[in-house]
């Protein structure tokens, strides 16, 4: 009994040693290069510092500044709330659902659909097509269009429109932020357990829907979390395609969000104490919204 | 044990097909088909409008209002690319190995990293291992920003500004492959398996390299087309001074800042920059789409 423990022991012993041999390569080099600049960064929020004096010790002053005196902040930050409220589910939804239907096709049609859907992706950062469809003047190819279909008579300054500004953006964000969390999907509805569906059928599922809500996506609710994630981290950082297309700041601030503030303040002004403390927060409100999702996904299927 | 067949692509796509018969209708075949179409021009039409706009000559390219559609078709703007690079101190060709190099090497060791480190976050009985899985997800949400001058600073404490490992390093961490391949591995490898294959005597390296990579290959294939993407396309800010170990894309977007003159030729390059992750995503991706469902592991 006593020897038969030992030797247990012994191979759970090799087995954790074998496991650390796997694990330490990513952790080691992800504890220098990821965890401890997240460290200094969280250290730096509660200084004030402007990269060539020393760090000045702040408290929660960076903190109570954000919420209290600093207005551009409550604005960016509804503005971030906004488009991540609805980037974020869209997106998810959108994301999963091409997955989910180019799967129904034979191999080459659906790799052939999947590079379409995957092309934004691969032309990477070029909004010059979004600057040309909406530019301003009546040259612009939307507002050239609409003004000789006699929908409008005078061109529409898209970007500098409150009433359809945002409605763009969030186009634009949806477009070029799918790629990552629709390829995951991908692979994941690829790899739903045939026999599942065997046996699902046999149960007396009738139609793809039912299929899709008892079977696909409890069985690849793993992904999901991931696509979900992946969302969550690009819908509340829009910030690049903003920039890039209407400038900063936009009109009264309607287009800004913290990503882009964030920018404003350390790059600009050079206070990187508050960006860090900007930082911190947007990092907690994702951190939650993270867990609530995570929570809501458990649901699936039942 | 490990020459199982029931571990390969299976081969019962007959069996498939006949029974899915009942499951789909001929309305919702059509209706997949059209949001299909639809959204698949909308999101293709800025590669396009990219490659037809390297094909418009100077006087198309200032011409008022802008035309989608190019008239007179030239690869002018593909020609003059050789020449104006021509005239930079390293060869052209240093520059595509620099890329290609970076981005290979790079992609291969994030992806055995992410892969050792996603298998035994899932499999493995190591104490913490919670804890740290959640430390690599979160980190995930952390804007990277403001982690610029931390990170500036550990790559000057750790030496390596001015040589490729400024490229390779950070990149081999990178949570997202990590977290992907979590999640793949806790969808498509039963624990019954791993005890399975551990009473036949096999040590925990065997099991990941002979059982559980060949697994969970469409996910790594994938993990491989982001990393690739990301990598061929990396711009340092401020950690590389030596001409010589520069990338393309730093190369090209050094000699496209040249106003609307040179508008067609930035087009040109930019296109020419896609064609290596497209290849890829070619490679990668068809060979996702062929690993059926792994039907032969029993839970």
């Amino acid at each position: 009994m006593l020897k038969e423990n030992k030797r247990l022991n012994k191979s759970m012993f090799k087995e954790n040693a074998a496991y650390t041999v796997l694990l330490a390569p990513f952790m080691v080099l992800f504890a220098v290069f990821t965890v401890l600049p997240i460290v200094s960064s969280v250290v730096l929020s509660f200084f004030d510092y402007d990269m060539v004096s020393t760090p000045i010790f702040n408290g929660v002053g960076n903190y109570f500044r954000m919420f209290m005196e600093d207005k551009i902040f409550i604005t960016v930050l509804k503005n971030t709330l906004i488009m991540a409220v609805i980037t974020g589910p869209v997106g998810f939804m959108l994301s999963f659902l091409l997955a989910w239907c180019i799967s129904e096709f034979n191999p080459i049609l659906r790799t052939f659909l999947a590079f379409l859907f995957y092309a934004p992706a691969l032309v990477g950062n070029a909004f010059y097509i979004w600057q040309v469809a909406f530019s301003g003047d009546s040259n612009g190819y939307l507002n050239s269009l609409l003004l000789s279909i006699g929908l409008i008579n005078d061109p529409i300054v898209w970007f500098k429109d409150t009433n359809y500004n945002m409605m763009i953006v969030i186009i634009v964000q949806l477009w070029s932020n799918m790629g990552v969390a629709f390829l995951a999907n991908v692979a994941g509805v690829q790899n739903v357990s045939e026999e599942l569906f065997e046996a699902g059928a046999i149960d007396g599922i009738r139609n793809r829907w039912q299929e899709l809500w008892y079977i696909t996506l409890p069985s690849m609710k793993s992904i999901l979390l991931f696509g979900a994630v992946m969302q969550i981290q690009s819908s509340f950082s829009i910030g690049a395609v903003i920039t890039a297309l209407a400038g900063y700041p936009s009109v009264n601030n309607s287009l800004d969000t913290i990503v882009s503030y964030l920018g404003d303040v350390g790059t600009l002004r050079y206070e990187f104490g508050y960006a860090a403390a900007i930082s911190v927060f947007l990092f907690v409100l994702m951190a939650f919204t993270k867990i609530a999702i995570e929570n809501l996904l458990e649901l699936l299927g039942k | 044990m490990f020459k199982n067949k029931s571990f390969g692509p299976q081969k019962n796509n007959k069996l498939k097909s006949q029974y899915r018969r009942y499951t789909r209708s001929k309305f919702g075949n059509f209706a997949f088909f059209v949001f299909l179409t639809l959204m698949g021009l909308f999101s293709v039409l800025p590669l396009i409008y990219c490659v037809i706009t390297s094909l418009k000559p100077l006087e198309e390219l200032l011409v008022f209002p802008p035309k989608f559609w190019v008239e007179r078709p030239t690869f002018k703007n593909y020609e003059v690319l050789p020449s104006l690079l021509s005239s930079l101190r390293v060869p052209v060709s240093r520059y595509i190995f620099n890329s290609v190099f970076v981005a290979l090497i790079s992609t291969i060791l994030h992806i055995l990293a992410a892969s050792g480190a996603a298998f035994t976050f899932s499999k493995s009985n190591l104490k913490h291992k919670k804890l740290l899985f959640a430390i690599v997800q979160f980190a995930l949400l952390y804007n990277s920003y403001t982690l610029a001058i931390p990170q500036y600073l550990i790559f000057s404490k750790t030496n390596i500004i001015d040589s490729y490992w400024v490229y390779i390093l950070p990149a081999i961490p990178s949570a997202m492959g990590c977290f992907l391949m979590k999640q793949y591995v806790d969808m498509s490898i039963p624990d019954a398996l791993l005890e399975a294959a551990k009473i036949d005597g096999a040590g925990i390296i065997r099991i990941f390299i002979q059982i559980v990579m060949p697994l969970i290959k469409p996910a790594w294939l994938t993990l491989f087309l982001f990393s690739f993407r990301d990598m061929w396309s990396i711009i340092p800010g401020g950690t590389i001074f030596s001409e010589e170990l520069k990338t393309l894309p730093q190369v090209m977007s050094s000699l496209t800042a040249g106003g609307i003159a040179r508008s067609g030729s930035a087009m040109a390059a930019t296109v020419i920059l896609m064609i290596p992750p497209i290849v890829v995503f070619w490679c990668t991706q068809s060979n996702v789409m062929e690993t059926m469902s792994s039907s032969g592991i029993k839970g």
